[in-house]
């Protein structure tokens, strides 16, 4: 455990220490600011119609998870295969650490970083719930939080188990990238279309598991197992992909 | 501390290494010895936990490579052949985050410590990418030493510094072998012989042989050669000095003068000297050359070790 600690500590400081940190939540923040500004100025309008909805902050995790498709990969492509083409990987290797506690360390280094950008965001629901009379419903914003924090351990692992494969962090990018709209949007096509197994593509499909449940407020079994299982194959792989590299 | 038998490794179908035997004691130096691609780093990452072997065993510091790795881990120092290390972290931070790794519970006095022992005290707070690469090695060296290790373990340690850094480089060695067991690797002859007290002579994968450097040398002197030069005309020189007795192997070189040989213990050269003189020469030059390690390594080697 601490060592998985002292290796999740020195990758949060990098983000601080490189500007990656900084170029990544100015984007996402920015982003999320204006969507949370548009929704706001839509909601006080509509608040003097008889049509005007509850207000919520559900659009604000919605595109949080949508802009986590595209910073996670550039947020993980580094983690292990820039160890690996600095060499630094064999100053890890030999040192007392096991594998799995690098893996499991480098994941929890991102879901740190992450964390505090949606710890931040926290910020716009507490704005909502100061203008809305008798308060916003809470445990649907604090569900769809969870869902951020599912959806990021699902692409954190993936990306960290990626990232443990290669030597070169474009083609780790590139790779997590496709993975992760394939899990977004492709896979969900075919469920529509298909004849058989339709079941099966629906399940595998990212987005629906967040949107249709958590982002609602919904907490379902199986949605917990499906990012958690995601999860654990990435760092499962990760840590297969170092074994190997000791082995060959 | 270092016991080694049967080490095999397999990348693929190439043997790197194959059936290697030997072992350092504490407060041993011992240099393996080869050519690039025998086999020394493979050997090296084994002895240090990176990789298993294929087949044999090694017990480091009393414990096996293979099913006890992380306390061999735990005991060995080691420094990669590239020396890799963060570039953008200060050197203080990174020693600290290899002494977190280890668990030190004194990591601020170990480190200021180990700077000390490196002379990179007045670094610390630089980034390690604006380091020359001397020191950068010794950063290398520093954190192989941070947790005062029984067994050190250095690929190359010396290689691209410049002669200052070099001779720097080995006097530490030196100092730390005199109560750890450090096992090193270098393909430079003069380094093995002037820092080890035991040289591993490897290649293609199989120890050659092993001995002092001393040793080694004395083993293969079988004969003193001399390089002789004269003022002018060196043509009749190799007639004339087959005349005199004792002198042997006489052969004429592209730079004009003339080597040759005599037995061990039979010094020719006051003969040499007055029959030339005798003869109406100008002798300019007359130096012996013992027989290098470097001739020895070749010897030992055989062929393919001409090729590096």
């Amino acid at each position: 455990m601490r060592n998985i600690w002292i290796i999740a500590k020195k990758e949060y400081d990098h983000y601080f220490a490189s500007l990656i940190a900084y170029a990544v939540a100015f984007t996402i923040l920015l982003v999320l600011g204006i969507i949370f500004g548009v929704n706001l100025w839509y909601y006080t309008n509509n608040a003097f119609q008889s049509s005007g909805t509850i207000p919520d902050s559900s659009s604000v995790t919605g595109a949080f998870v949508f802009l986590l498709v595209f910073f996670v990969p550039a947020l993980t492509m580094h983690l292990v295969s820039d160890e690996n083409r600095l060499g630094t990987l064999e100053l890890l290797l030999t040192a007392p650490l096991r594998d799995h506690e690098l893996i499991v360390g480098k994941w929890l280094g991102g879901f740190l970083f992450i964390f505090t950008l949606v710890v931040i965001t926290l910020v716009y629901p507490v704005v909502i719930d100061n203008f809305v009379q008798p308060g916003i419903d809470w445990s649907m914003v604090l569900t769809s939080y969870l869902g951020v924090l599912l959806v990021t351990s699902a692409f954190l692992g993936l990306g960290v188990g990626i990232s443990a494969m290669f030597s070169n962090q474009i083609a780790t990018m590139f790779v997590t990238f496709t993975l992760f709209v394939f899990l977004w949007w492709l896979v969900g096509f075919p469920a529509n279309l298909a004849p058989v197994g339709a079941d099966v593509f629906r399940y595998l499909d990212m987005s629906t598991h967040f949107y249709d449940t958590l982002n609602q407020g919904v907490i379902q079994l199986g949605d917990l197992v499906y990012f958690l299982s995601l999860t654990a194959l990435g760092l499962f792989i990760g840590t297969t992909a170092i074994e190997i590299r000791r082995w060959r | 501390m270092i016991k080694v038998k049967g080490l095999t490794k397999d990348y693929g179908a190439r043997r790197a290494i194959n059936n290697l035997t030997f072992d350092a004691e504490q407060g041993e130096i011992v240099g393996f010895l080869g050519p690039n691609g025998a086999g020394k780093t493979t050997t090296m990452r084994i002895l240090s936990g990176y990789m298993p072997p294929t087949d044999g065993e090694a017990v480091v510091a009393g414990f096996d490579v293979v099913t006890d790795s992380i306390e061999v881990r735990r005991r060995v120092g080691y420094m990669p052949e590239t020396v890799p290390l963060y570039r953008d972290m200060s050197v203080y931070d990174f020693l600290k985050f290899m002494a977190d790794l280890r668990h030190l519970p004194n990591a601020e006095d170990r480190i200021d410590e180990t700077l000390e022992l490196v002379a990179m005290t007045d670094r610390a707070d630089g980034y390690i990418g604006n380091l020359s690469k001397g020191m950068k090695q010794r950063i290398g060296l520093a954190q192989a030493l941070l947790h005062r290790p029984e067994v050190l373990i250095l690929d190359e340690p010396t290689i691209g510094l410049d002669p200052g850094q070099v001779v720097e480089v080995r006097e530490l060695i030196k100092e730390i072998g005199k109560e750890r067991t450090v096992l090193l690797s270098t393909h430079i002859l003069s380094e093995a012989q002037n820092i080890c007290d035991r040289v591993l002579i490897i290649n293609k994968g199989k120890i050659v042989t092993e001995d002092t450097p001393e040793n080694l040398q004395a083993r293969l002197v079988g004969a003193e050669r001399v390089i002789l030069r004269i003022r002018g005309e060196q043509d009749d020189l190799p007639l004339l000095l087959k005349k005199v007795k004792g002198v042997e192997d006489v052969e004429p070189r592209s730079d004009g003068s003339v080597e040759f040989a005599f037995a061990p213990g039979r010094d020719v050269r006051p003969e040499v000297a007055r029959a030339l003189i005798k003869e109406g020469y100008d002798l300019l030059e007359m130096r012996l050359v013992g027989l290098s390690l470097e001739e020895i390594f070749l010897e030992l080697t055989g062929s393919e070790g001409k090729g590096n």
